[in-house]
């Protein structure tokens, strides 16, 4: 971690000098946007993931939150390889993995898995759960016994808090979060190091997502997982992550520590999420809120410099000119911002505490 | 076992079907798509009496000899000028002869017996054939995109543009006498199978890709990809399974459309030649004598009526029972 520029701002329990399990630099994802039919040429881009760069450690928990279509599911795919990056770099337990075709990517793929977002499009209807949980192993041509193999899924099926019995069974008469387990169970199979769960509760009713978030600690902690996690509800990710980024426009535009981060945030873009976190009790919501006003602008072109200036309650005309470095402005956290949030500001918001709860089970 | 089978009841219940899981010793069977599919066809009279209807087709194709041996009916190439008149025109239908006979003196009813074996194998290989290139081209196209999808998309906008009726004729004019490439092509049935394997798979091509452009974004796809699965298994694994009853259903209707291509080759003499018995090409000889002798027409063509009706009713059938979303 010699490079200046990716200073990683100090999490819990952390050993310094440890190599990050992953690390993204720069990572740029443009999806053309073309026109015509037969000779298409490429009239723009949509700039959907434009500059990102950040690190995990093992055994660390990545929270990536932000607004619909600020690029967060598309980070995930491209640290997933389903998605080419357009530049940047991709390095995975010490290797370059931007690149990587084949045999080495396949390879790659044993230790990289994924949850996906919505869990009634993610298992194949056609399939029983028995086959696409041990849809892993006949890819990697494991535990070519077919004892073995059933033995083994049904093993996983009760790690993850299924019946082992429903082994026959199509994902149609599962509910929401039975199936989101049956994902579980499938990305677990191959015993990955680093999990990347893409809005992996979103998708549920509010009951079943601490059943599916207690799920995916427990395994964390019980398989040394490294995740990554990604979400648009704030206290989905107080309640899982050691660090959080922010994304805005295919940008982080701040990330930090978790107790950091939430207790004082710096960039106006955070305080104004933070300060949309629903509260229980109205009376206790002391501060005003800062919402923010108008639509995400386009990324297919999105505003010079800074990229949240259209928006910001603080921008002034540097923040036209200039684009924020992301840079530690004294908490600890990387914030890129030429005007961030003072103290008296964030006290003025009066920010509902989004505490670290652990809900029962 | 008393949890888990509670819940099932629950998940039933929400399917909408009763008893939608088997509690055998502790073993909970569910019912697989297959079942479910059954057990809506089952209900479907209609669709049943196709199926039967067409089991009895397979079987007199099947066993010709024996059935007519049976129902003690000269062959299908047995003429017999005794059966026509002084002016040569064929008797009716009699208790020896009950469909009648035609102007060679040959038994219809043999005829059109054994004409049911060329319209199954043109019916049934034909559409196989083009089922199987047009599922595969469609695959290709549907999940690679881009200039695959261009290149196969535009072979099939070529293909369709071709007039069938007129390229068989052209075929049967410039092929008939000899055969065109040194006896390679000449009318009969594996040309008019060619044809209809070479005009019709485009259809099949053009549904799967659609499908499977929309199915390649399904998150498991993702999901398999991200586990290191091959573009191969993907389309194979994943995909083609999801577009059985779409490709189920075409072919059940293709059967039937491609039976009246060969009948209506036949007809214009460009397809099964005599002797062989084919009832496209039975009813084009019956067109100058139907004045006089009806039931030489009228047999054909009913068989052939029938015989499309039941293959088309069972293709609804289908459809249907394969649909869950279906007024069934």
């Amino acid at each position: 971690m010699s490079d200046p520029e990716l200073q990683i701002a100090p999490g819990p329990g952390e050993r310094a000098g440890e190599e990050p399990l992953v690390e993204a630099r720069d990572l740029v994802k443009h999806f053309p946007i073309t026109r015509g039919v037969f000779l298409q040429r490429k009239v723009g881009a949509v700039k959907a993931v434009d500059g990102v760069s950040f690190a995990v450690r093992r055994g660390e928990t990545l929270g990536i939150v932000g607004e619909t279509g600020c690029g967060k599911s598309t980070t995930a795919r491209l640290v997933m390889r389903l998605l080419e990056s357009t530049s940047g770099q991709l390095t995975f337990d010490g290797q370059d993995i931007t690149k990587v075709k084949g045999a080495p990517l396949k390879a790659i793929r044993r230790d990289v898995q994924m949850i996906f977002q919505d869990p009634y499009s993610s298992l194949n209807p056609r399939k029983t759960i028995g086959s696409i949980i041990s849809e892993p192993f006949a890819i990697h041509g494991l535990l070519t016994e077919k004892d073995e193999r059933r033995k083994a899924v049904q093993e996983l099926m009760e790690t993850v808090g299924l019946n082992p019995e429903h082994y026959n069974r199509y994902p149609h008469e599962f509910s929401g979060g039975q199936r989101q387990r049956i994902g579980v169970a499938r990305a677990l199979a191959l015993k990955p190091k680093l999990l990347i769960a893409d809005e992996p509760v979103s998708a549920l009713d509010v009951s079943i997502q601490a059943q599916v978030l207690n799920l995916l600690r427990d395994l964390q902690r019980k398989f040394g997982l490294t995740l990554i996690f990604i979400a648009h509800d704030l206290s989905v990710v107080r309640h899982m992550c050691d660090r959080v980024a922010v994304m805005y426009l295919g940008r982080i535009v701040e990330i930090g520590s978790g107790d950091a981060l939430y207790a004082f945030p710096r960039h106006p873009y955070t305080g104004a999420l933070l300060s949309a976190v629903p509260v229980a009790d109205p009376s206790r919501h002391g501060g005003k809120r800062r919402l923010l006003t108008g639509d995400v602008p386009s990324p297919a072109n999105p505003p010079k410099a800074c990229r949240f200036h259209t928006r910001c309650p603080k921008a002034q005309d540097l923040c036209s000119i200039e684009d924020p470095p992301l840079e530690d402005k004294g908490t600890g956290v990387l914030t890129a911002c030429h005007f961030p949030l003072t103290r008296e500001e964030v006290a003025e918001m009066g920010l509902a505490t989004v505490t670290q709860s652990t809900p029962a089970g | 076992m008393a949890i888990g089978g509670s819940e099932a009841l629950e998940v039933s219940e929400a399917a909408g079907t009763q008893l939608d899981f088997l509690d055998l010793g502790g073993q909970i069977a569910a019912r697989s798509p297959l079942q479910l599919f059954w057990r809506r066809l089952r209900q479907d009279r209609v669709a049943l009496v196709s199926a039967g209807f067409i089991v009895l087709l397979i079987v007199l194709a099947v066993a010709a000899p024996l059935v007519i041996k049976i129902l003690g009916l000269p062959g299908p190439n047995v003429q017999n000028l005794n059966l026509t008149d002084e002016f040569g025109s064929p008797l009716g239908p009699t208790s020896g002869h009950p469909f009648g006979v035609d102007q060679l003196g040959h038994d219809v009813m043999s005829r059109v017996i054994y004409g049911t074996r060329v319209s199954l194998e043109v019916g049934i290989i034909g559409t196989a054939l083009s089922t199987l290139i047009g599922v595969f081209f469609g695959l290709v196209a549907g999940y690679y995109r881009g200039w695959v999808d261009t290149v196969i998309s535009r072979m099939t906008d070529v293909v369709l543009s071709i007039p069938l009726l007129l390229l068989g004729i052209g075929i049967g004019a410039a092929c008939a006498v000899k055969g065109c490439l040194g006896g390679a092509i000449q009318p009969g049935l594996r040309v008019i199978i060619f044809l209809i394997v070479f005009a019709t798979w485009p259809y099949m091509a053009r549904i799967v890709r659609g499908l499977v452009l929309s199915l390649r974004e399904r998150e498991f796809v993702d999901a398999s990809r991200a586990l290191g699965a091959s573009d191969a298994r993907i389309m194979v694994r994943e995909i083609l399974p999801n577009l059985t009853a779409p490709i189920i259903v075409f072919a059940s209707l293709q059967i039937p459309s491609n039976i009246l291509i060969e009948a209506a080759l036949s007809f214009l003499g460009v397809g099964i030649r005599p002797p062989t018995a084919s009832w496209g090409q039975m009813i084009a000889s019956a067109t100058p004598i139907f004045n006089t002798a009806w039931w030489y027409m009228v047999f054909p063509g009913a068989a052939l009526l029938l015989t499309v009706l039941a293959f088309n009713l069972l293709g609804d059938g289908l459809r249907d029972a394969l649909n869950p979303r279906g007024a069934r």
